[in-house]
C-alpha cells in the first residue's frame, strides 16, 4: 500500500466497477459465491488469491464472456457486454499460435477493431495510434518483428500495447508477469503505476507481497472474497488468504513470502 | 513443353483450361491462405467431399451440377461452423460424418439419374480440359465474390482467425466471420473443384499457402507468393501432363507436393544452418571478449 493512497479523493467518484452478490458455478461446484466488489474510478487495485479461486472466472465475468448466475456487474454503468470495447485486457497467455504470420504492428493493430468504419483498411489514425501505444509501452523498436519472435517480457509490453490502443478507461490484467523473469516484473509495474495516472487498474496476481508495493488496494479471492483492505499486507492476511480455511492450498512449513510463488 | 506451347496456340480447350486454372489459383491463395493459419483442413476437407450431395442432386432434378455444388458447399460450411460453435466437443467425429454423408448422398443421386452420361470420376478427380469457357464467367464472378469479401472485411477476418477471444472483447461478431470465412472456403471448394475435383481439392487449397509460409511471415505476403504458386502449379501440371497425356489434376498435385516436401526439407535445413551460424559468431564474440 502506498502512502499515498489514503490521501486520494475517491469517495465522490462513482464506481467503474461494481459488483453485487456475484455467483456462479461451472456445473455443480460453485466457483464465485457471494462476490461484492466496487472498484472506483482511478483505483489501481491488486486481485490475488489462491488458484482456483476463481480469479479467472471473475475477470470473464467482468469482461462478459461469461453471464452470471446470480446478482449483478456493472461496468462503466452499463453491462459488461456493452461496456467491454472501453475495457483494455491483457490476458496471462498469449490465446493465438506463437507461429501466425503476422507482426507486432498488426497485432497491436487489431486492438483498433471498433473505431472507424466496419468496411475497409486500417486508417492513419490507426497506424498512429498504433505506434503511440507502442511507444508508451516501449516497444516501438519492435514494430516490424513477427510475433512469435519476441521473448515473454516483450509480448507482455505488445499485449498491453494491444489493450491500451483502444483508448479503454479500465485496463484489466491477468498474472502480467507470470510469464516473464523476475527482473522484468518490476518493469511491467513501473509502466503500469505510470499508466494509472489516467486509467483504472485491475491487475490479478498470486504474488501478494510483490503487488502491495505498487496497489491502492488488494481483493483477496477465495470462491467468495475473503478480504478487502487497504491494511498493510501481514502474516495475518496470508494466513486467512491462504490459511487452514482453505482446503486446495496447504503451504505447511513455509513462510508467506514463499508461498505465493507455489502455482 | 515445346508441344504444349504449340497445341495452345492451336486449341481452345487448352486456353480455356489454362484460364481456368489462373482463375482458380487466385481462390487457392487468399483463401488457402486462411486456411492454412487457422487450422481448418479438415473442416475444408469435409466442406469439399460433401459437396458430391449437391452435385448429384443437381444432376437427378436437372440443374447445373456446379449450382448444386455451390448450394451443398454453403449449407455444409454453414452446418459445420454451427456445430463448431454450438458444440465444441466431438467436432471431428461431426466432419467426418458430414464428408461421408454427403458423398453417400451424392453417389445414390447419380445411381438413380436417368441417362446418366457424366462421367463420375470427372466429379472426384476434375477434368480441366473439359472445362467449358462459360465456366469461365462463372469462375471468375467467384474470384470476384471472394476477392472483395476479403478486402471489405480482412481487418474483421485477420482478427477472427488470429485471435477469436479478443476479437469478441473488441465487439467483433466472432460467430458471423467465422462463418462468413468457412461460406468463402465453401466457394474456394467450387472453383478448384472445376480443376482438381472435389477429393484433391484439400491439397491446391493448403499447399500453395504452406509453402509460401515457410517463406513469407504476412497473412498479405503469404497470400501473394500463394496465389502465384498455384498458377505455376496449375499451368504447369497442365503443360506436363499433356505429352505423356496424363490426367491434369493428379499431376499438379503430385508437382505441388514435390514442391512442398523440397521447401519444407530446404526449409528446416536453413534454420539449422543459421542458428549454427549464429552460434558460432557468439562463440567468435565470447572468445574475442575473453
Amino acid at each position: 500500500m502506498t502512502e499515498g493512497s489514503v490521501l486520494r479523493e475517491t469517495s465522490i467518484k462513482d464506481p467503474v466497477i461494481s459488483i453485487r452478490d456475484l455467483g456462479f458455478s461451472y456445473g455443480e461446484s460453485p466457483v464465485l459465491e457471494a462476490v461484492d466488489l466496487e472498484i472506483l474510478d482511478g483505483e489501481f487495485v491488486g486481485l490475488v488469491g489462491p488458484n482456483a479461486g476463481g480469479k479467472s472466472t471473475l475477470l470473464k465475468l467482468i469482461l462478459g464472456l461469461l453471464e452470471p448466475q446470480q446478482g449483478r456487474i456493472r461496468v462503466l454503468g452499463q453491462s459488461p457486454r456493452q461496456a467491454v470495447r472501453r475495457v483494455g485486457y491483457v490476458p496471462q497467455f498469449p490465446t493465438f499460435p506463437r507461429d501466425f504470420p503476422i507482426s507486432v504492428e498488426q497485432v497491436v493493430l487489431t486492438g483498433r477493431l471498433g473505431f472507424g468504419p466496419m468496411l475497409g483498411w486500417y486508417r492513419a489514425t490507426d497506424r498512429a495510434a498504433a505506434h503511440h501505444a507502442l511507444a508508451e509501452v516501449e516497444a516501438l523498436d519492435l514494430a516490424h518483428r513477427r510475433i512469435g519472435t519476441l521473448s515473454g517480457g516483450q509480448l507482455q509490453r505488445v499485449l498491453l500495447a494491444r489493450a491500451l490502443v483502444a483508448e479503454p478507461a479500465i485496463l484489466i490484467l491477468d498474472e502480467p508477469t507470470a510469464n516473464i523473469d523476475e527482473r522484468m516484473e518490476g518493469d511491467i509495474f513501473d509502466l503500469l503505476a505510470r499508466l494509472n495516472e489516467r486509467l483504472t487498474i485491475l491487475v490479478v496476481s498470486h504474488d501478494i507481497a510483490f503487488i502491495s508495493g505498487y496497489v491502492d488496494r488488494v481483493a483477496c479471492l477465495n470462491r467468495t472474497l475473503v478480504c478487502h483492505t487497504t491494511e498493510r499486507v501481514d502474516g495475518d492476511l496470508v494466513h486467512r488468504l491462504y490459511g487452514e480455511n482453505v482446503r486446495q492450498v496447504a503451504h505447511a512449513g513455509t513462510g508467506p513470502a514463499h508461498a505465493q510463488h507455489r502455482h | 513443353m515445346q508441344d504444349f506451347i504449340q497445341a495452345l496456340g492451336q486449341h481452345a480447350f487448352l486456353q480455356t483450361a489454362l484460364l481456368a486454372g489462373l482463375l482458380a489459383s487466385l481462390g487457392c491463395g487468399v483463401i488457402g491462405t486462411f486456411v492454412v493459419v487457422k487450422r481448418i483442413a479438415f473442416m475444408a476437407g469435409g466442406i469439399a467431399h460433401s459437396v458430391l450431395g449437391g452435385m448429384g442432386a443437381a444432376l437427378y432434378f436437372g440443374f447445373d451440377p456446379l449450382l448444386g455444388a455451390l448450394a451443398a458447399a454453403v449449407l455444409s460450411a454453414l452446418l459445420i461452423g454451427l456445430v463448431r460453435l454450438a458444440w465444441n466437443a466431438q467436432e471431428d467425429t461431426l466432419i467426418g460424418a458430414l464428408w461421408a454423408i454427403g458423398m453417400a448422398i451424392g453417389i445414390l443421386f447419380i445411381a438413380k439419374t436417368p441417362g446418366y452420361t457424366t462421367d463420375l470420376m470427372s466429379f472426384l478427380f476434375g477434368n480441366i480440359l473439359l472445362v467449358p469457357r462459360r465456366e469461365l464467367w462463372f469462375m471468375a464472378g467467384l474470384d470476384l465474390v471472394l476477392v472483395i469479401t476479403v478486402m471489405l472485411f480482412y481487418r474483421q477476418l485477420l482478427a477472427v482467425t488470429f485471435d477469436e477471444e479478443f476479437a469478441r472483447l473488441r465487439g467483433v461478431p466472432v460467430a458471423f466471420f467465422y462463418l462468413l470465412l468457412l461460406c468463402l472456403v465453401a466457394v474456394t471448394v467450387v472453383l478448384l473443384i472445376q480443376v482438381v475435383g472435389l477429393i484433391l481439392v484439400i491439397a491446391l487449397l493448403t499447399l500453395p499457402a504452406a509453402i509460401a509460409g515457410h517463406y513469407v511471415h504476412s497473412l498479405g505476403g503469404m497470400m501473394l507468393i500463394a496465389t502465384l504458386l498455384g498458377g505455376v502449379f496449375t499451368s504447369t501440371g497442365l503443360a506436363l501432363s499433356y505429352g505423356p497425356d496424363l490426367p491434369a489434376g493428379p499431376t499438379m498435385i503430385l508437382l505441388a507436393g514435390t514442391v512442398y516436401v523440397v521447401s519444407a526439407v530446404l526449409g528446416r535445413f536453413l534454420v539449422r544452418r543459421r542458428s549454427r551460424s549464429r552460434a558460432q559468431r557468439r562463440a567468435v564474440l565470447s572468445e574475442a571478449g575473453s
